[in-house]
């Protein structure tokens, strides 16, 4: 690597496009919502304006955020995203296991498996989903057979976890499967020979050394599902809120974009905070890397 | 433990694990299941979509002759396609600027770079909304005529898919052999001269698998095109969402399907060409 100096034109040439990119459609943006967050709506002639703001008039925005409805909001958003994740690292723990110890011949096209529906586009899959739990779904079709039902399966929490489950694993199974596939074998061969279980094996010698890749996964799966709109918008409807309909709410339906403007900043500090943990993390865990 | 293998089986063997292979099956078949069942009955005679009542393409016909749909399925194209080519230039120019310079302040700087890539989407979008709307873009570009009506929606995945092609292009970069450049240059050959015969052809799997990764995903992207759309520009995404809102709709299977054989095609195309290749490195 050279440094710049040794050639400003090159560093120049290459480095203004991409910044003042950034900095026009990303950086200003940003700048126009934090500020907005801090202001409210102007009030002409004793009536709320529906276009005019007073800017930068305090924190009231995000003192109502703490109301105890929205508060409820944040906090179910929380434990949704949370159920969601741990269901995730269940269920992708054993495929990222299971591909590591395949066949090698095996691997790129299990790998390819796991990972092609996520470029699937989001909101087919999310139709997808719709299409099998609705109440004249395939899912009900199936338990009439048997006599069961119909139930009305979407439209709940349930939903919303299944569908960010749905959506979000192939984010967990590809940090996990780099982890567990430099996991060195040779501990697992000796805490079997010295007489430890599978089970005991499992616990104490592959979880823990394979820690990094559950943290970076459980980060990676938790950030997007804490700012998901589509999946509780579809799937949850009026009865499954997260905080990113909320959001949507105020910059469409109620028209409150200083509102809307507050909440965002505090789901992007909550994003900030889980990555700043995975930094933490990474930094704890530098010495047992394998 | 050892006891319950069978012949052959060694303990670390869990690839042969018949449990493990039932959770596989079961896992696989609830992730494909209900993309599989949209595709098929994409083809199903029946309107209601529940039971199979035979094969046919009318679904695709009534698609193909709904103008809303193709004008929306046109403008997604678009846009994906004008949005590619602006976010592969700027991505590509990032990640040289990356491989190439140590210059102060580096680390801040590629971390503002990821910013796109890790700040939640709806933020992203609000915050364009924002900004369109008061630097009077959006009152700007609402009155052109097609296709630059789309304007707005073209900046805004400009933004997020060019960081994705500059970390693609990076990692492709990182596997250059400086002394090529180097001998470029002692041979007499100019800056420019050696980025255009050097560079470029070493950087194009890095630059194609980028295209294709920012082609996906402004053809995919829903959220951000919600928020900086105007009434008049629909892409597909946005009106499959209305579409979704109101009911299920043998039509809708038939255009996500054809999204879906789109969007498979330019991922495998990616994958193939971003493995990188054993024999050319050094």
């Amino acid at each position: 690597m050279e440094n710049w100096k040794q050639n400003p034109r090159v560093f120049w040439t290459l480095g203004i496009p991409p910044s003042v990119w950034l900095l026009a459609f990303f950086i200003i943006p940003l700048g126009f919502l934090f500020v907005m967050s801090f202001s409210d709506k102007a009030i002409v002639d004793g009536q709320v304006s529906i276009t005019g703001y007073d800017y930068l008039t305090g924190f009231t925005n995000y003192i109502r955020a703490f109301d105890p409805l929205y508060l409820g909001i944040m906090w179910k958003s929380v434990w949704i995203s949370a159920l969601a994740t741990a269901l995730c690292l269940l269920t992708a723990y054993p495929i990222a296991f299971g591909i590591c110890f395949a066949k090698d011949k095996w691997k790129p096209l299990l790998l390819l498996l796991v990972v092609l529906p996520f470029w699937i586009n989001l909101l087919i899959r999310t139709y997808a989903l719709i299409a099998v739990f609705r109440t004249q779904g395939y899912l009900n079709k199936i338990l009439g057979w048997v006599g069961l039902g119909p139930y009305e399966m979407l439209y709940n929490n349930f939903a919303v976890v299944f569908g960010l489950v749905y959506v979000y694993m192939p984010f967990m199974v590809l940090p996990l499967y780099a982890t567990i596939e430099r996991l060195d074998k040779s501990y697992l061969e000796a805490s079997l020979d010295l007489g430890g279980s599978q089970f005991q094996t499992f616990m104490r010698v592959t979880v823990p050394l394979t820690m990094p890749g559950i943290v970076s996964g459980v980060i990676l799966v938790f950030i997007p599902c804490l700012g998901s709109f589509l999946t509780p918008d579809l799937l949850g409807g009026a009865n499954a809120l997260m905080i990113g309909n909320v959001i949507e709410r105020q910059f469409k339906a109620a028209n409150d974009w200083p509102f809307g403007a507050a909440l965002s900043f505090l789901l992007m500090y909550a994003t900030f905070g889980a990555l700043a943990l995975r930094y933490l993390f990474s930094l704890r865990s530098k010495g047992v890397d394998v | 433990m050892a006891a319950r293998l069978k012949p052959g089986q060694g303990p670390l063997d869990y690839g042969s694990r018949l449990w493990l292979r039932l959770l596989f099956a079961a896992i696989f078949f609830v992730l494909y299941a209900p993309i599989i069942t949209l595709v098929a009955f994409s083809f199903n005679t029946d309107k209601r979509g529940v039971v199979w009542r035979g094969f046919t393409l009318d679904n695709y016909a009534r698609a193909w002759n709904n103008a809303s749909l193709i004008e929306a399925l046109t403008n997604s194209l678009v846009i994906a396609v004008i949005a590619t080519v602006f976010a592969t230039v700027l991505g590509a120019l990032t990640a040289l600027l990356m491989w190439r310079f140590r210059f102060p302040l580096k680390g801040a700087y590629e971390g503002f770079m990821a910013l796109p890539i890790v700040i939640p989407e709806i933020c992203m979008g609000v915050a364009l909304l924002l900004f369109f709307v008061n630097s009077g873009m959006m009152e700007f570009f609402v009155h052109m005529p097609w296709p630059l009506n789309l304007g707005n929606i073209i900046f805004a995945h400009v933004t997020f898919c060019f960081p994705f092609v500059a970390v693609v292009v990076r990692s492709r970069l990182v596997g250059f052999n400086r002394q090529l450049e180097e001998a470029s240059k002692d041979l007499g050959a100019s800056e420019w001269q050696t980025f255009w015969s050097i560079i470029v052809p070493f950087m194009k799997p890095g630059l194609i698998a980028g295209a294709l990764l920012a082609f996906t995903l402004s053809l995919d992207d829903f959220v951000i095109t919600f928020f900086t759309s105007g009434p008049e520009t629909v892409t597909f995404p946005v009106k499959v969402y209305s579409l979704v809102r109101r009911g299920v709709s043998p039509e809708i299977n038939a255009a996500s399907t054809v999204l879906i054989v789109i969007t498979v095609v330019a991922t495998v195309l990616a994958m193939k060409l971003q493995a990188p290749p054993r024999a050319d490195k050094g």
